[in-house]
């Protein structure tokens, strides 16, 4: 597939968006259990305000990829079908949600409504973040099931790309709260930057499971069954055009094996190792600076990451489009 | 149930771009236009098609086939692309199968062209929404035309007869038969799309010609030439036995 | 859903290609909307083809040329440097300058057209100038088809005749691309499939129609004489031949004197000195009686010829013609005609078996009754259902003529001839071998003010039909009709050019080109051609004078003009397809048609119709003017409904609606309303001959008088099938020195001699035996895209879609011997130049041949196409390799001779043989990412190797073809170029 740059920018940006935002309700959560001390409300704000300042840039990017993004409320139209129209649905919910988490922070509105036998307070930004994070996962699944649902798109259609993209979003936004923790709330950081931490190696492990199952797959369409001609040597000679075509931009990357390899392995350094070491090195040194670069590097990593993911996938319809003549 | 499809004969294709030329035309000022053309005049030409004809070879020469093979959008059964689009301007019409594009509702996420494993669909890189192959809806049932025209503009143009046009689900239709008597089959039948067009394989008229039949008893050259007699003083079984 | 009704549908005859189907036209707000097919028409039955349904975008080209143009003072010639000028100017021009050289020497005036459809107006206003310098493109084109087959058969294929697929049970298509007859063809061909019939392709490449035969048998180019030879060989082997046929209608059976030392040797005998009406062959030469073991007039009634044997006569040796085809075809065994062609010996036998097998057991007995020239009645038609197609894969070779005799014969010898599921004649075919029609035979039919003494093209019978002076010289500026082709039916456009560049024979003043883009692909060796367009005498003057170009569009051709007329497209013109040019009659009886606008013409362009009439008024030329001078049409239209070949001959350009009120067909008073009449009728006049006229025309009594009393033919004699062509062997004995007929120059002698022989034979074809094979292993040939009409189609913006720009296609096994990989920047190179192209691997071609589509590379910038579009950069000519003219090949000569075949003239351009090679190392690089991206397109989904964003193959400065030429700009008057296009009909074509 040729990756669209709004698509790439909309999925890491919201995948840490959500990310940002579980930590942040992680934080609440373990405070709320008496894990943890309670936290300032400006944390929870200023967190709240950063993830939800990503989630309307990737909803912003996410316009670039409409060819008329002034209709794009009716993609809530489909939502029984279809996993973007879902998609379309929670984003916002999510978003307001999360505006409305960061307000109740900020203004320090926090009624309690009840108390659990645990006594933790069933209080205002409880529910709300308990929705949120709800949602949170509802947006991983439904951005990772707009994906994973094309059966025919071999390299996405696998439980493991929903996991991904919770776990990449989940690794990137924990990595960008324990930055953020450095500076307005040192004391989750550890936590924070911990659960980072082990998030990118589980994100390692499962993106790597999926680019070892993605290696071995074997088409499963092949140019005898896209023509339907039994025969072992079929060679395209001529696509019936010659100028390019929509279906020549859309599904190709354009670009050579050698490139994909390198891409490859950029993003396992970027978006996992290099994270991991810095994730490390500031836990253990309590530095919010190394803890921000590794969240840019983690988040360039991504890129990278989101690039490949589109890149690889090969999609059938490209059995049509070999050859001009 | 209605399923209005192509029968495409890959027996008699040439390979022509008839029917992707007329479909063009037929539709640029159509309902579904118009079909923009980018750099018309200039470097890497580029417009939205509903048809396109491709060439393949098959084998190795001498043993080479060539496959002229005409491609549109399948109109399947159970399409893909339907319920993956977020707007519902794609949908499957209940009435006779006809898979469409409601250029109003549509916002041009291309999502459905990925969700289609045949590249049937195509965006229109003007009108920034989503295209394909209507089965000419704005031709089939439009009474003002004669009963020979409601027929696609593709098939009406082909000059080979290669593209068949009817309803699949009729098993007495021109197309059902064609599908059952010369083993028509469906692309890429591994994903349960079910598409409604279906394809006629290459079939081979051979002769075999038996070694009698070259024995003539019309041969004319007993006529002309008597055929050669040995010579009386040749040898014969008569010089050496006499029984 | 938006409207697309449709407010008014016009009916005309579609011209994006010379198959010309008739199709409606439907118009929104005068625009156009949509163009089918005419279900009612006979030719394409309501279908049509890619280029027929593009007509829009040729109607709003933006390559239209849409002013008369003059070329800039001092601006050179190619440059496309011009200023518009009104039409009274240009016709002052022309009227001024064409009256002079029609005072003077009329031959200075020199009209050839190309590719078009009225050569029997064009031929009339050259006639009628006086100058005997006129031709179409059948020179360049498929003569040898034409000539080939009339000289054997009477008629052809093309045009002229065609395979009856309905009846026929195997069809062998050789050489056939595309051919013209498009659409009816592919209609049929998918029928005869339908109907379980066999079909055969022998073609070195398989595409197209090939790739649905049931068998494809690749060629080596250029060998099917050795095929075809071989195949007869076995049929007469083996007793398959239809002897009956043979016997009553070719000269099979006819005696040939075979005394080497006799005047006559090679002549048939006859019972009476022949007649000096050359024009029919009487019936008066000897079969050798099987029953009474005696000579006796042929056709005698209970007489049976011996078709084998040597006999004397008055102590003349002789033998039946069909003897000595036996004798000749000895040798041409399957097994060495493997050797030649490399189809497998056994292949070729059993093809042949094939052919014989079904052609006698499948024979098809037709209930219609008819009578033959000898009075003789019959019940019924037979059918022996082979069919045979064949095309320019035999003709646009130099030893194509012989050739094509020799399918001829094949098909004769299957007894096919108009004959249910064989081959079918298309009035006004069969015509007399030779037809009737001669040129002038000397010089002085060309006199000042005066018509030409004669046609300009015509059909020689015998040497003193030629069109030389006293010393054996051309007249002719192309030497057609001379002692270097003879037989050169259609002129030898391809070397107009370079003959009136060097001054040989003569100078001329005037070059008017119509619809030919002589400066590109009607040309060979264009690189050359285009200098001596440009080139100047020691004075300072242009070796071609004036060169006046009337074309629709901008080619490469209108650069090199000095005065452009813009002509009309077909959908803003009347015209018409007129029995007396080629028309588009079926089997079943002749058809003409119409064309009648259906849009206003573009800005200033008017038709070349009205411009000739305007001339030939303008220069009072007697056809155009009453007696007193004054001008006798108002325009085409009138010219069309009032025209008589003499006055009162009821023959005119159209058949249908004649007479006063429309009720006569095909002679008759001219009718005022013939137009409305063809207009209610589709547009199209189909007259069904009676049943039994249909069949076994060349000797049917009933067509032929029919044929005859409608002044179609002179004579109603039968056409015996020249088996064996004394009109051949008349030019050898002239050769050999013997007979009364004129003698060729000494130089050509030896040429006449060989090539002239009245039995088909093979020989290697001339380009071949002047080529190093071993330093240029390949042949190269090109075909037609069934997408695009030559070069007129890279304007149109859908159609340029499909063919964008062209590759040469290699046998994959052949191009990695060479080192060349799927999608390698290569050099191809012939011994007359160099071309560089990239190459494409493929298994459908035969591994001794490379192969591209015709003329989709243009010239950079020409026909309005943005400089950098990649058909120039791109898009490759393989003109540029072919030579127009050879080595003659007599040693110690540094004389030329045309490039083409001996017997006829007709371009050789599938004979050039060349070499390949990978480009330099810069332009690889370029290739490694064409090539290998697309290579590791499977797997990866890198791309295919497209321009539009993918793998920029077109970015690469180095890939880009050789040899390139100065980008032309727009001329003045052209439409816009558009960088978008919406086409939507009814709104200005823009929205
Ligand atoms: N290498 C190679 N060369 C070949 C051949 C080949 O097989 N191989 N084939 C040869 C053959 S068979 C042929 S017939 C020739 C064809 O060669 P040409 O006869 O030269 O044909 P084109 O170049 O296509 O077109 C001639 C011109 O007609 C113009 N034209 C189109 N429509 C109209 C119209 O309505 N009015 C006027 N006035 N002009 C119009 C076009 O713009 C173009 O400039 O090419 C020959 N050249
Ligand atoms: N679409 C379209 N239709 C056209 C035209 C066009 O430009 N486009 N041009 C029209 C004109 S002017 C003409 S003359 C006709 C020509 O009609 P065709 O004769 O069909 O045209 P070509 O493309 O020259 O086809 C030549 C075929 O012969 C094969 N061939 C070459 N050499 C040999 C050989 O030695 N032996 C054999 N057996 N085969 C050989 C080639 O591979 C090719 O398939 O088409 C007409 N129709
Ligand atoms: S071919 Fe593609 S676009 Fe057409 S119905 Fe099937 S999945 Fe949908
Ligand atoms: S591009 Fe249009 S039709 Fe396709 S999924 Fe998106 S909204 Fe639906
Ligand atoms: S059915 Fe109509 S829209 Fe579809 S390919 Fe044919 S012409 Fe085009
Ligand atoms: S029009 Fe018919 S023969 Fe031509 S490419 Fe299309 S399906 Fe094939
Ligand atoms: S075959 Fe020629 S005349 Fe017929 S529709 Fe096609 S372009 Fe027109
Ligand atoms: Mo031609």
């Amino acid at each position: 597939m040729h990756p669209a740059f709004s698509v790439v920018f909309l999925t890491t940006l919201i995948g840490a968006g959500q990310g940002l935002f579980l930590a942040l309700f992680t934080v609440e959560s373990y405070a709320a259990f008496g894990l943890l001390s309670p936290q300032p409300d400006d944390f929870y704000a200023l967190g709240s305000a950063i993830a939800f300042v990503l989630l309307v840039l990737g909803l912003i990017a996410s316009f670039f990829h409409l060819g008329h993004p002034e209709r794009a409320w009716r993609a809530a139209a489909k939502w029984r079908t279809s996993w973007l129209s879902r998609e379309v649905i929670v984003l916002p919910a999510f978003m307001g949600l999360v505006c409305l988490y960061g307000c109740a922070h900020w203004l320090g509105l926090n009624p309690v409504f009840a108390q659990l036998p645990s006594g933790a307070p069933v209080n205002l930004t409880a529910v709300l973040g308990s929705l949120a994070w709800v949602l949170a996962f509802a947006l991983y699944i439904c951005t990772g099931m707009i994906y994973a649902c094309l059966k025919f798109l071999r390299e996405w259609h696998t439980p493991l790309t929903v996991i991904n993209y919770i776990l990449l979003g989940g690794a990137s936004g924990f990595t960008l709260a324990a930055a953020l923790a450095a500076a307005v709330a040192p004391e989750v950081m550890p936590l924070l930057a911990g659960w980072a931490l082990i998030i990118t190696f589980l994100g390692l492990i499962g993106r790597a499971a999926t680019l070892i199952r993605n290696a071995r797959l074997k088409p499963k369409s092949t140019l005898q069954t896209a023509i339907g001609v039994k025969h072992p040597k079929i060679m395209q000679k001529s696509m019936g055009l010659m100028g390019g075509s929509f279906n020549t931009r859309e599904f190709f990357h354009g670009q050579s094996r050698s490139v994909l390899r390198s891409v490859k392995w950029l993003f396992l350094v970027a978006a996992f190792f290099v994270p991991m070491v810095l994730l490390a090195i500031g836990l253990s040194q309590a530095a919010g600076g190394v803890l921000l670069a590794a969240f840019v590097v983690q988040y360039l990593g991504l890129i990278a990451e989101r690039w490949f993911f589109f890149a690889q996938a090969n999609h059938p319809q490209n059995l049509y489009y070999q050859s001009v003549a | 149930m209605t399923q209005l499809a192509l029968v495409i004969d890959l027996n008699v294709c040439v390979g022509c771009h008839a029917c992707v030329t007329n479909c063009k035309e037929w539709n640029t000022s159509g309902s579904a236009g118009p079909l923009v053309d980018l750099n018309p005049y200039g470097k890497d030409p580029t417009g939205t098609f509903f048809n396109r004809v491709q060439t393949f070879e098959v084998g190795e020469f001498p043993h080479t086939e060539t496959v002229h093979f005409p491609k549109s959008c399948l109109h399947c059964e159970e399409p893909p692309c339907v319920p993956v689009c977020p707007t519902g301007a794609s949908y499957k019409r209940a009435e006779d199968g006809i898979v469409l594009v409601d250029y109003d509702k549509c916002i041009g996420c291309k999502y459905c062209s990925w969700a289609c494993p045949y590249g049937a669909r195509e965006l229109d890189e003007h009108q920034r929404v989503m295209k394909k192959c209507t089965l000419c809806v704005d031709r089939i049932y439009d009474m003002r035309l004669t009963a020979e025209e409601r027929r696609p503009a593709c098939v009406r143009a082909c000059p080979t007869s290669a593209r068949l046009f009817g309803d699949i689900h009729d098993p007495e239709s021109e197309v059902s038969k064609a599908i059952r008597e010369n083993g028509g089959y469906q692309l890429m039948p591994e994903w349960g799309t079910q598409p409604a067009n279906h394809y006629l394989p290459r079939r081979k008229t051979k002769l075999r010609i038996r070694e009698d039949e070259l024995e003539r008893a019309d041969n004319p050259l007993k006529i002309d030439q008597q055929l050669p007699k040995p010579g009386k003083a040749e040898p014969s079984l008569d010089d050496v036995t006499s029984w | 859903m938006t409207d697309n009704s449709v407010q008014e549908v016009k009916n005309t005859t579609c011209y994006m290609c010379a198959c010309r189907c008739g199709i409606r036209v439907h118009l929104k707000d005068g625009e156009v909307r949509y163009i089918d097919g005419n279900p009612n028409h006979p030719l394409n039955r309501g279908v049509i083809c890619a280029k027929g349904s593009s007509g829009i975008m040729k109607q709003y080209s933006p390559a239209r040329l849409t002013r008369p143009l003059r070329r800039k003072a001092g601006a050179e010639r190619g440059a496309g440097e011009f200023e518009p000028i009104s039409w009274d100017e240009a016709f002052a021009i022309l009227e001024e300058r064409l009256g002079r050289i029609r005072a003077t020497d009329p031959k200075k005036f020199a009209l050839f057209t190309g590719r078009d459809q009225m050569q029997a107006l064009t031929g009339l206003f050259a006639r009628q100038f006086g100058t005997p310098n006129y031709a179409a493109h059948g020179g360049f084109c498929s003569v040898n088809m034409a000539a080939g087959l009339i000289y054997t058969i009477g008629g052809s294929f093309w045009e002229f005749g065609g395979p009856d697929l309905e009846r026929a049970k195997l069809f062998v298509m050789i050489g056939t691309a595309e051919d013209h007859h498009s659409n009816p063809l592919k209609i049929a061909i998918s029928k005869f499939k339908r109907d379980g019939g066999r079909f055969v392709s022998i073609n070195p490449v398989r595409t197209g129609y090939s790739a649905i035969a049931d068998e494809w048998v690749p060629i080596r180019p250029g060998t099917d004489g050795a095929f075809l030879l071989a195949a007869i060989h076995e049929i007469i082997q083996k007793g398959l031949y239809d002897r009956d046929f043979l016997v009553q209608y070719s000269n099979a059976g006819e005696l040939v004197n075979c005394d080497e030392d006799d005047d006559e040797f090679g002549m048939f005998l006859r019972t009476e000195v022949p007649e000096e009406e050359a024009c029919y062959d009487p019936q008066d030469k000897l079969w050798w009686d099987r029953k009474t073991n005696r000579p006796v007039v042929t056709h005698t009634a209970g007489a049976d010829p011996c078709l084998l044997g040597e006999f004397e006569i008055n102590g003349t040796k002789v033998k039946p013609a069909f003897q000595l085809l036996v004798d000749r075809v000895k040798d041409y065994t399957p097994e060495w005609a493997e050797g030649v062609t490399g189809i497998p010996a056994e292949t070729i036998r059993r093809l042949a078996h094939e052919m014989g097998v079904t052609a006698r057991d499948q024979r098809i007995e037709l209930p219609i009754s008819w009578t033959d020239s000898w009075g003789k009645e019959h019940d019924t038609v037979t059918g022996n259902p082979v069919a045979f197609h064949a095309m320019r894969g035999l003709a646009a070779h130099s030893n194509g003529f012989q050739t094509i005799r020799a399918l001829g014969i094949l098909m004769s010898l299957l007894g096919t001839i108009d004959r249910p599921g064989g081959f079918r004649h298309k009035v006004p075919f069969p015509r007399p071998i030779p037809p009737c029609a001669r040129t002038p035979n000397h010089p002085n039919a060309v006199q000042p003010n005066k018509p030409l003494d004669g046609m300009a093209l015509g059909w020689p019978a015998d040497p003193d039909d030629l069109f030389v002076d006293d010393d054996g010289n051309p007249v002719r500026i192309d030497k057609g009709f001379s002692w270097e082709y003879p037989l050169s039916v259609h002129g030898l456009m391809h070397n107009v050019v370079t003959n009136a560049w060097r001054g040989d024979p003569y100078r001329i003043d005037t070059l008017l080109i119509f619809m030919a883009n002589m400066a590109w692909n009607s040309t060979m060796n264009a690189v050359e051609v285009r200098k001596m367009l440009n080139d100047r005498d020691e004075n300072g003057e242009y070796k071609i004078p004036f060169i006046v170009v009337a074309d629709a569009f901008q080619s490469e051709m209108t650069a090199f003009a000095d005065l452009i007329l813009p002509d009309t497209t077909y959908l803003e013109r009347h015209d018409v397809m007129s029995i007396l040019d080629r028309p588009i009659s079926e089997y079943d009886g002749p058809v003409d048609s119409v064309r009648i606008p259906v849009v206003p013409p573009l800005g200033e362009c008017k038709p070349f119709q009205e411009v000739l009439i305007e001339l030939g008024s303008r220069l009072k030329l007697p056809a155009f003017v009453t007696k007193d001078g004054s001008r006798k049409y108002r325009d085409y239209p009138d010219f069309i409904v009032n025209y008589e070949t003499e006055p009162g001959s009821g023959i005119g350009f159209l058949a249908g609606w004649r007479g006063k009120g429309g009720e006569k067909h095909l002679r008759g008073e001219p009718n005022p309303n013939q137009w409305e009449m063809y207009a209610k009728n589709d547009c199209v006049f189909h007259y069904e001959l009676p049943k039994s006229y249909q069949y076994m025309r060349n000797w049917n009594q009933g067509y032929l008088e029919w044929s005859q009393r409608n002044r179609i033919t002179r004579y109603a004699e039968p056409i015996l099938i020249h088996i064996y062509s004394e009109v051949l062997m008349r030019f050898r004995q002239a050769a050999r020195g013997k007979g009364f007929s004129r003698k060729p120059p000494a130089h050509l002698a030896k040429r006449v001699e060989t090539f002239f022989d009245p039995l088909p034979f093979y020989y290697d074809p001339l380009e071949a035996q002047v080529t190093d094979r071993h330093k240029y292993p390949l042949a190269a040939i090109t075909q037609r895209p069934m997408a695009m009409y030559h070069s007129w189609d890279s304007q149109n913006a859908w159609l340029r879609q499909i063919h964008a720009h062209n590759v040469l296609f290699v046998n994959a096994h052949t191009a990695r011997v060479n080192g060349i990989e799927d999608g390698d920047w290569i050099w191809v190179e012939s011994q007359w130049g160099k071309v560089k192209c990239m190459a494409k691997h493929s298994e459908a071609v035969e591994p001794g041949t490379v192969w591209t589509w015709n003329a989709i590379g243009k010239a950079a910038g020409a026909w309005n196409l943005a400089p950098d579009a990649n058909e120039s950069q791109l898009g490759f000519l393989l003109n540029h390799l072919i030579s127009e003219e050879l080595p003659a090949c007599e040693r110690g000569s540094d004389r030329r001779v045309s490039n083409s075949d001996p017997i006829t003239g007709q371009a050789a351009w599938y004979d050039v043989r060349v070499r390949i090679y990978k480009a330099d190392e810069v332009a690889a690089r370029g290739t490694m990412r064409a090539g290998k991206v697309g290579a590791e397109a499977a797997n990866s989904g890198g791309g295919p190797a497209v321009g539009g964003g993918v793998a920029p193959v077109s970015g690469a400065g180095a890939a880009r073809t050789e040899p390139q030429f100065p980008p032309l700009k727009p001329y003045p008057g052209q439409p816009e170029r558009k960088s978008i296009w919406n086409y939507f009909a009814g709104k200005g074509g823009k929205q």
